[in-house]
């Protein structure tokens, strides 16, 4: 598989863009998508995805940088010599025309003669075959949602950009939508660049997840990579939940570094720490709430040996079916946040409860502790 | 003309342009046949008549600017009847029309149902005869003999404005009450569509709402409808005074030369008298007199986005 | 007191109708009175039912002559408003320009004066340049007073129009003119048409500013402004009439056909 094909690559070198009110909404920025892949820009709003994604579709040139697709250099080229396709955000299809017309529509403007049976194969392939003569409007949203879809895949684009497109739809629908994209990108092969605000979306549907965040891109991996191991405490608190507590680097023991958190000793392994660690030096240590296990206070001594540990209090817990969450108060961190799956409940964890928190030090992961240990905590909460 | 935006390039693109600015032009381009018409044809006779308003001379040996502004106070102090006359009809015109069209406005906007279209339609439609036949069948409604004066006359309602002064004798036409009714006919569509377009807006829900805290129906149109409605008002009652207070055409058709407005001595100057200077001093003032008022009144009423 | 409440419940509704027949019943006269054969030169009192007129419509000296005028008037002016009224309109909405607020007051402005000013004003700019009074000088003033109208007309339209129409149209295939005409245009087609029926009603209509600057050229309201004077032939009520019913019943057309069309695709 040397010959891999990679006219579906998307390569930006150094693009940027700046506005005309001095508004820098992308740094400079450098990325690969490889052919075939589905690539998800994740961010909160403004963070610069969209333009990002606006930028590969040429509809905002870039203030600097080239883009790239395949060996084709496509910067200065308008949108409509583009061979790349958007889905855009609450669709944009066009009300005058029927829906049948709105698939054909990027057909015909490159001359192509004999479009039926093209929009018919592609509206069968997102089950509108019987709609084809109604106009927009009269469609619902998850309906009008396939045409936008239909309507940029006919084009057999290299790349198929995909702006928010499920934005509009209810939790339910979004959740079909999502598998069935992912279903429709499997089949066709087309390199996907999906721009999203959620989280899970994201992490359901693609293989390789950007974190923006102001403009830059803060981390960029597959979503396991990404939750299980984050750089930055953007990352770690915009994905998911963490706790994270402040240490001080004690000593290091092979592959592993001692922190002292709070009179106690915590592990974390070198090799997940993205920070520099110098002993006496500061660092965030991070740990995700089901990672933990909670023990009341009387039985800590049964906590096998090995682990890291914390002492707490319960100050909530609420039930929410699949998992109680509970909430403690730590000397080290005021609201740890833990996730105990329901399995077998032990009736002494109550609020008010003392408590032993204790986890692998393997699922431990190290931040640099110059950063705002709540970035990424409030865009979650708006962007839910 | 979008194809000004983007010409073909001759010859191949070099490899490395500028970055270049789609369009820069295109706005002016579209902007300049429009925009110059309305400069040549608008904003330049206002300066001729400017300049006319201060000439002396003759029709035969030709007029020069002298800065003559006494040709403005001879005129103001010559024509002022005409001039108060013409804000007090199209005041009383407008008041009229407010009175008459929100109820209407209100009816399409809110009680209609499924009539709606249909009465939209026939306040559009008598648009489509010719507003000058139109006011000519007031002549047949008003004329002396009529059904409508010799009721107003059993009813004694004649005694009344006859004591006002709005009528003279047995007669509604030729009085100022024929005027003023005509101005308001004429004007009442375009105070109704405005008022309509901003009832129309107003989430039906509010009524409920207020209705829910306790607003009577009359404290609701009060304190809800009323104020929600104000952009529509405003709108409507500069379309109504406006166009009335220079119109010339009712007081010609349906008044008497009692009831003589401004557009009248205007019309009369300019076409008839041919005393170019005082009808343009004249056509001047009124300009800036409607101007100050328009402007005075956008002011107060705070609905300076209208424009 | 059951009387009472009825009439205070709809009062709203009595009060709308009754303005409703204020602004009908000189429609009811003018076609009551194409039926009338009058006695005298003035057509204002009923004498006696006759067709005489609907079986001549042209027959008055000169009144079908200046309705010919008065639509191609008309017509060119529509067409010329609506032209430079759309290009104005799109140019305020998507692009940014300098002088926008002068841009601004002036398409504003004559909207709010009085139309005799503006007639007279412009009669003066005709008379120092030595223009010939006419029909391009109607025609010219009528381009003047129409463009305001279209522009905001169109303006509202082209506003509420999702910029994200035409980035789609462009991210398949349609180049500028492509997209303008493909996309652009139909979905304006609503504002600009409203912009140019406006048009054609105002132009049609106009008596002042055409009265100023026409010269000799006799359009059709300055027939029936001079026909007040001499005498009013039936024949105007017959017009007026025709004109009324060919336009209700055009709307109602267009009103059925369009609720068809939505039944048929539902």
């Amino acid at each position: 598989m040397n010959t891999k094909d990679t006219s579906g690559d998307v390569r930006l070198s150094g693009i940027s863009k700046t506005y005309d009110n001095g508004f820098t909404a992308v740094q400079p920025l450098d990325l690969t998508v490889p052919q075939g892949s589905f690539f998800a820009l994740l961010g909160a709003s403004g963070c610069g995805k969209t333009t990002t994604l606006r930028m590969i579709a040429g509809l905002e040139e870039p203030s600097s940088g080239t883009v790239h697709l395949g060996d084709q250099e496509v910067t200065n080229l308008p949108p409509y010599k583009r061979p790349v396709n958007t889905v855009f955000q609450s669709y944009a299809l066009f009300p005058h025309l029927d829906i049948f017309e709105n698939v054909a529509f990027g057909l015909r403007r490159r001359g192509i003669k004999s479009v039926k049976q093209q929009v018919v194969d592609m509206l069968d392939l997102v089950q509108l075959g019987e709609q084809a003569r109604k106009k927009p409007h009269q469609l619902s949203g998850g309906q009008q949602q396939r045409v936008a879809v239909a309507r940029a895949l006919i084009n057999h684009p290299k790349v198929l950009l995909l702006d928010e497109p499920l934005g509009a739809l209810d939790l339910k629908l979004r959740r079909q939508m999502q598998l069935e994209l992912k279903r429709i990108q499997t089949e066709v092969g087309i390199t996907f660049v999906h721009v999203t605000h959620d989280q899970e979306e994201a992490m359901t549907m693609a293989d390789t997840v950007a974190v923006m965040n102001a403009g830059r891109v803060e981390q960029l991996g597959s979503p396991s990579d990404l939750y299980e191991n984050p750089n930055t405490t953007f990352v770690a608190n915009f994905l998911g939940t963490s706790n994270l507590i402040e240490a001080e680097v004690d000593s290091k023991s092979g592959d592993d570094i001692v922190l002292k958190a709070g009179g106690g000793k915590l592990v974390l392994p070198e090799a997940r720490c993205s920070a520099p660690t110098t002993t006496g030096g500061k660092v965030l240590v991070g740990v995700r709430p089901e990672k933990i296990t909670l023990t009341p206070a009387d039985d800590a001594g049964e906590i096998p040996a090995g682990r890291n540990r914390i002492t707490g209090k319960i100050a909530d817990s609420s039930f929410i079916g699949v998992s109680t969450q509970y909430v403690i108060d730590s000397p080290v961190c005021p609201e740890f946040e833990v996730y105990a799956q329901n399995i077998d409940r032990d009736s002494r964890l109550r609020p008010g409860a003392d408590v032993v928190l204790h986890w692998n030090p393997a699922h431990t992961f190290g931040l640099d502790a110059a950063q705002d240990i709540d970035a990424g905590v409030d865009t979650e909460e708006e962007a839910a | 003309m979008a194809a000004v935006t983007e010409a073909p390039p001759l010859a191949p693109a070099p490899e490395k342009k500028p970055p270049r600015k789609r369009g820069r032009w295109t706005p002016y381009w579209l902007l300049l046949p429009g925009i110059l018409w309305l400069i040549v044809f608008f904003a330049l006779p206002m300066i001729y008549q400017g300049s006319t308003s201060i000439q002396t001379g003759s029709l035969e040996d030709g007029y020069k600017v002298t800065w003559h502004f006494s040709t403005y106070w001879d005129a103001v102090s010559e024509y002022w009847p005409q001039f108060v006359r013409s804000g007090l009809y199209a005041a009383a015109a407008t008041i009229l029309c407010l009175l008459l069209g929100y109820p209407l406005a209100y009816l399409i906007a809110f009680r209609a149902g499924r009539w709606r279209n249909l009465i939209m339609i026939l306040v559009i439609a008598p648009f489509f005869t010719s507003f000058l036949i139109r006011t000519l069948a007031w002549k047949t409604i008003l004329a002396d003999s009529g059904p409508v004066v010799s009721a107003l006359n059993t009813l004694h309602v004649l005694d009344v404005t006859n004591w006002l002064g709005w009528t003279s004798g047995d007669r509604v036409l030729a009085t100022p009450l024929a005027v003023v009714c005509g101005l308001t006919y004429n004007f009442l569509p375009f105070m109704v569509l405005p008022l309509y377009t901003s009832l129309e807006r107003i989430d039906g829900r509010l009524h409920e709402a207020a209705g829910d805290l306790y607003a009577k129906p009359f404290t609701t149109f009060r304190k809800v409808t009323f104020p929600l409605s104000m952009p529509g008002v405003v709108s409507g009652t500069l379309l109504t005074f406006i166009p009335a207070a220079g119109d010339y055409v009712n007081a010609e058709l349906l008044g008497s030369t009692d009831t003589r407005m401004i557009g009248n001595v205007i019309q009369t100057q300019f076409l008839r008298i041919l005393d170019y200077p005082t009808a343009a001093a004249l056509s001047f003032v009124l300009m800036a007199a409607i101007l100050a008022m328009v402007t005075i009144y956008i002011r107060k009423s705070g609905t300076e986005d209208l424009v | 007191m059951a009387v009472v409440r009825w009439f205070k419940r709809h009062f709203v509704v009595i009060a709308g109708l009754l303005t409703l027949g204020y602004l009908l019943l000189p429609n009811v006269i003018v076609t009551v009175f194409s039926f009338n054969k009058p006695k005298g030169r003035f057509n204002y009192e009923w004498q006696k039912f006759s067709l005489d007129a609907w079986k001549q419509p042209c027959g008055v000296a000169d009144m079908c002559g200046s309705l010919s005028i008065s639509l191609q008037i008309a017509v060119w002016a529509t067409i010329g408003a609506t032209v430079l009224g759309t290009m104005i309109a799109f140019a305020l909405v998507r692009y940014r320009f300098r002088a926008r607020g002068a841009v601004n007051s002036l398409i504003f402005l004559p909207m709010a004066m009085p139309e005799v000013v503006m007639a007279a004003s412009l009669l003066t700019l005709f008379l120092n340049m030595g223009a010939q009074l006419g029909f391009y000088t109607i025609l010219i003033a009528h381009i003047m007073f129409c463009l305001s109208f279209v522009v905001t007309a169109v303006k509202a339209r082209v506003m509420s129009m999702d910029p994200r129409l035409e980035e789609a149209a462009r991210d398949l295939y349609a180049g500028p003119v492509q997209t303008f005409v493909r996309v652009t245009l139909p979905i304006a087609a609503p504002g600009i048409a409203a912009g140019a029926l406006l048009s054609f009603a105002l132009s049609f209509d106009d008596f002042i500013i055409t009265n100023f600057n026409a010269g000799s050229t006799v359009t059709f309201p300055m027939f029936v402004w001079g026909s007040a004077q001499r005498g009013t032939p039936v024949q105007i009520n017959v017009i007026g009439t025709a004109m009324f019913l060919v336009a209700v019943l055009l709307v109602l057309a267009s009103m059925v056909i369009t609720n068809r069309r939505n039944k048929v695709k539902a």
